[in-house]
Order: C-alpha cells, then structure tokens, then sequence
C-alpha cells in the first residue's frame, strides 16, 4: 500500500519547529474531572499551560444564600461528592460554633467514624483512579469494591449512597443503626486487606513507580506558597492535618499518626494517600469503641433541633415548634466565623456570614482542590505531557468541590 | 496568640487599622485598604507573625454600606500555629470600578482566589498577573455573588466564537488537529478566517512555505 507521505518533498516531512498547542479536557478520558489544560508543547515537553476550570460551576454559593441554613446541608454534599459525610460534618461543626453548642458524645464519635468512613472513600477512589489512568485496572477495580463496602454501609445509615444530606445542627438525621458497628468493623478489615493486596500489586510493579518516582515534585516552600493543604502537603514533608494541629470535634482524644512524604512527587502522594486509609481505620476502630450504644443523639436545643415526630403530630406546641424551625429556618446570631476541617482533600474552611435572620447572608466554602488544582500549573510546566495523567490524578481534583 | 498579632499591628500600623475585635475565637483586623499590600508583606515576613499560608480570601457584598465591600482574607501560620482575618472595605454603592492591591505576589494562592473573586464580585486587584474570569465564561454579564445580581437572571446567548479575539479559547491556527505531513487542507482552499492575515498570520507563513506553487 502506497502511503500519501512518498509524494511529498523530504523537508515537508520535517516536524515543525513552532511550539505545538495541545488542549486535554474538560472532558478526556484520563481527566477525572472537568478541567481542560491548554498546553504549548516543544517536542513532548510542555513549555506553557493554562488551567482553566469552571466547567462545574452551579453557583453553590449563591444558591445557599436563598435557602435556609439546614438547606444548605445538600449543596455541601454535592461539593465533594467522594466525601459528603465529611462536609456534613465541617458545615455542622462551623454553624455550631456560631450557635456555640456543643454536640452529644454519641454524636461526636458518630460523626468521626462516619467521617473516616468518608476519608477511606475518598482516599480509595483517588488512588484506584490514578492507578488505572496508569494501566492498572485491577486495583482500580479492588479499591472501588471497597468503597462500595463503604457506600453500602453509608447506605444502611444514611438512606442514601453518595448525596447524604445527614448532618443537622446539633446532630445527625438519625442514631446509628444497630448493626453499625459490626458492619463497620467488618468492611474495615475487609478494605485494609484490599489496601494491602493493591500496594503489593502496585509497588512491585516497575511501570507504575517509574511513572511515578520523581514526577510531578513540589517542594514544601511552593505548596505552602500555593495553599495547599492535606494529602498533597503532607506528600511534600510538611506534617500540617487540621485533625492534630486544630483538634475539632473530638479528634484530641484519637491517636493517630500524620503520614508524611519526603519528595513530594506522585508517588509519596499515592502513598501518603495509602496509609492514611490505615490511619482512618485506626481511628475508626477507636471511634466504634467510644461510641455509647444508647443515649441522645442531638442536643436537647429547641432552637436548632426540630422535636420527636410524636410531639409534632400530637402537641400543638410541637407543631409549632417544627413549623418555625423548618419554615423560618434556624436562627443563627449575627455574626461571622470561619471554621475549618480535614476534608478528604485538605483543610475545608466555611466562612460564614449571618445577619441573625434565618437565610444565611454569605456562605463561603473554602475548597481544598481550588487550591491544589492552581498548582496543577506549575508542577506540569516542564514536564512531559504523559506526566499530566499521573500529576493530575496525585492531586485528586474534584470538580464539584473545584468548581462548586 | 493572636491577640498578640493584634497587639503589634495596631502598634506598627496605627494609623492603617481601623479596627480590631474577635467572635467565636477569629481574631479580626479591619485595615485601610491602602496599606492592604504593606501589612500582609509585615504579616508573611516578620518574625512574630510568619503567616506563611494565605488559606482564604473572598469578599463579602453589602450593598447598603459606603464602601460597599469587604475583602476578608485568612492567614494562617504554620510555624506559630496561629491565624488572623484581615478585611478592608471597598467600593461605593455603584460598585463600579472597585479596586484594592492584588498580593499575588506575596502567596501564590491568592492568584486564583483573586480571580475568582473578581468574577464573581467585579473586585479589581491592582497588579494581578492574569485578572480574568475563572469559574464563569468571558462573555457572562454582571458578577454573580453580588446581592445585586438576581439569582433568576437568564444570560444572554453566547453567539459563535470566532476568531482569536476570545481569552479562553487557545490560540489555534487551522493546522490544529491534522497529522503531520497531510497537509490536504490546505488545497482545498482558505478555510473560514484563516485568509484574515491579521488574525492568522502563521497561517499565512505557513501556508507559503509549504505551498510554494501557491
């Protein structure tokens, strides 16, 4: 067969010199989320690129200034939808230190075995992604079984698999179920065991650390710079987690390690990621210990909390107490505060603004990925464009969250 | 801790903070949006303070107030362990041509944060690199987290991108896409703008230098 290129002068077959323009995204197979890179290319090397997000833009912000503080619960949820629980918790936790309640201690350990159930999830889905945008499917099928393990708990809890909407101020939607913590226990080992079935799978596997070791470097000074926070800081040696430094909720009485890289390339991402779902499973495993199997769930507060369902249809008094709660919504003091979790991506910061009345006046969610995705830039530029897949997916930029 | 901040602010800048006081346990700092720039370089730099993370910055719309927006920024130090909010007020009740210092070059994060605040509040940071719109597209109308913007508002239809006159789209030529060394196309005859030779002007060099009987 007679290709078309014969009939073509030699120095026409010459690559150009010019930089070659390359765009990947928003929508590409191996970008988990909807940003799009515009790259200058020299040869393979990416001499320039443009991050651009906003692709996910549903004006959250916005909307949250329309509704009731409670309403707010299902936009949080769909920031960052491989964690919601732990945004319920962080949206809870900032309207209660505005309150100035303090939650039951059933709720509170509820809330952190919950919440690391949600790190898990997310840890789980961020490294199987990168491992399969590598060639490695099998893990990625392992990792998402046992997020499944967590969703169908999350499920038997919750009601729902991925948008919870679980969290109130002054405590949750329900108590635990009975069978929590044995579920809970049960998947845990499960996922530890697929934790360290995937990482003999993976770093034994010359491909994927080659792809990874060295790629995609950050020193501490820049990510500091950047504000980055979480996983991907800790990856460049800075053991910053809000859970030790800031201790919320009742973290202080946890013990727990920081995993912390040293390189703070892809892999001691990967692997800060990794033994952090062990921490998780650490933590929850002391959680379910705590945990009292009886007691009250929300805080006896009738100003946030909406009465037992017998009161409401058989009292006067509690219909009106669950009309003015749920139709005026509850009030929150004028004031303003800024309060900040672990998410599953870093610090998950909510700058809250309430003028007293019961809408809240601004709700800003301060999202770790923004952050890590404007960094995106510099840890790409000199790269080689293969790189963009390991690097993107290292830094598990979610777009609900990104975008909001 | 950061009472102490507070403490060496007010001493160092007297006449810059405007006012301080703390809720829930934040420590604020109310300061004159033209020394915005000079006290967060104090805040990063000095020894005390060391604030070496920018971990929030956002702004805060109240249409009723003269100046009518507040940009509230967070630092926090990872050294000390402590944090600080810092606002100034801006703008008038028009909220036409708003402006403070940008301090991007002081922390990185607050590159995109400041675009992102300029396109939804219409904030302009004086010495921002690259202030363009981050979350919304170029052609979007208005600035959407104002208390002004109605959040029912239809935009209008974005017509047809063409040309290279658009921030968001790459700076493509026609040649984008196609193989190397199947240069068909380019027989077929100018395609679209590509003839414009101010729009294109590589494509016009290329197109001679490949097609010399041309």
């Amino acid at each position: 067969m007679e290709t078309q290129d014969l009939d073509l002068e030699r120095s026409e077959l010459e690559l150009d010199a010019e930089p070659m323009f390359i765009n990947v995204g928003p929508a590409h197979p191996a970008m988990h989320g909807t940003v799009r890179c515009q790259m200058e290319l020299s040869g393979e090397v990416i001499e320039r690129v443009d991050v651009q997000v906003g692709y996910l833009h549903r004006g959250f912000e916005k909307m949250c200034e329309r509704g009731t503080w409670s309403q707010v619960y299902p936009y949080v949820d769909r920031c960052n939808y491989v964690s919601p629980m732990l945004n319920n918790v962080g949206f809870s936790l900032a309207c209660e230190k505005m309150l100035g309640i303090e939650v039951t201690p059933r709720c509170a350990y509820y809330r952190i075995a919950l919440g690391e159930l949600a790190r898990m999830s997310d840890h789980l889905t961020c490294d199987g992604a990168m491992a399969m945008e590598l060639g490695a499917f099998t893990p990625f099928l392992w990792m998402i079984k046992g997020r499944e393990m967590i969703w169908d708990i999350m499920e038997e809890e919750t009601g729902a698999r991925l948008t919870h909407s679980f969290g109130r101020v002054g405590g949750m939607a329900s108590p635990p179920t009975d069978g929590f913590k044995e579920t809970a226990r049960t998947a845990v080992a499960e996922i530890l065991a697929i934790v360290e079935e995937s990482e003999r799978l993976l770093f034994g596997n010359r491909i994927f650390l080659d792809r990874l070791q060295g790629i995609g470097k950050i020193s501490a000074e820049d990510a500091i710079s950047l504000g980055w926070t979480g996983p991907c800081l800790r990856a460049s040696g800075v053991p910053y987690d809000v859970r030790k430094a800031h201790p919320y909720g009742r973290y202080d009485e946890f013990d727990f390690d920081v995993p912390v890289g040293s390189e703070g390339d892809c892999l001691d991402r990967f692997v800060v990621r990794i033994e952090e779902i062990k921490q998780s499973a650490r933590i929850i495993e002391q959680a379910l210990k705590k945990l009292p199997s009886s007691g009250p769930i929300n805080v006896d507060d009738p100003r946030v909390v909406l009465p037992p369902k017998e009161q409401v249809y058989n009292t006067i008094e509690g219909t009106i107490r669950h009309f003015k709660v749920i139709m005026e919504g509850l009030k929150i003091p004028a004031g303003e505060v800024y309060s900040y979790t672990e998410g599953g991506n870093g610090e998950l910061g909510f700058y809250l603004v309430s003028d007293g009345s019961g809408t809240p006046y601004r709700v800003r969610i301060r999202p770790p990925c923004f952050l890590v995705t404007s960094g995106l830039e510099r840890v790409i530029t000199g790269a080689m464009v293969s790189d963009v897949v390991p690097c993107f997916g290292s830094l598990n930029m979610i777009g609900g969250e990104c975008d909001r | 801790m950061a009472q102490r901040l507070v403490d060496l602010l007010k001493n160092q800048f007297a006449l810059a903070v405007l006012e301080t006081y703390a809720q829930h346990g934040d420590e604020t700092v109310v300061l004159d949006p033209g020394s915005w720039h000079e006290v967060c370089r104090f805040l990063r730099d000095a020894p005390p303070a060391q604030m070496n993370m920018l971990t929030d910055l956002t702004a805060v719309d109240y249409p009723e107030r003269d100046p009518r927006f507040e940009v509230v920024a967070h630092l926090y130090s990872l050294q000390h362990g402590h944090r600080l909010r810092l606002k100034t007020r801006v703008g008038d009740r028009t909220g036409e041509d708003v402006r403070v210092d940008s301090i991007s070059d002081l922390w990185g994060s607050a590159n995109w944060m400041e675009r992102e605040c300029y396109d939804m509040f219409g904030i302009q940071f004086v010495g921002h690199p690259d202030l363009r719109r981050i979350l919304m597209y170029p052609e979007f109308v208005g600035h959407p987290l104002r208390k002004d913007y109605p959040a029912e508002r239809i935009q209008p239809l974005v017509p047809y991108r063409e040309g290279i006159n658009n921030e968001k789209l790459p700076p493509f030529t026609a040649f984008e896409g196609m193989p190397f060394g199947r240069q068909t196309h380019q027989q077929s005859g100018p395609l679209g703008s590509e003839s414009d030779p101010e729009l294109f002007p590589e494509a016009l060099d290329a197109s001679q230098g490949r097609n010399p009987e041309a």
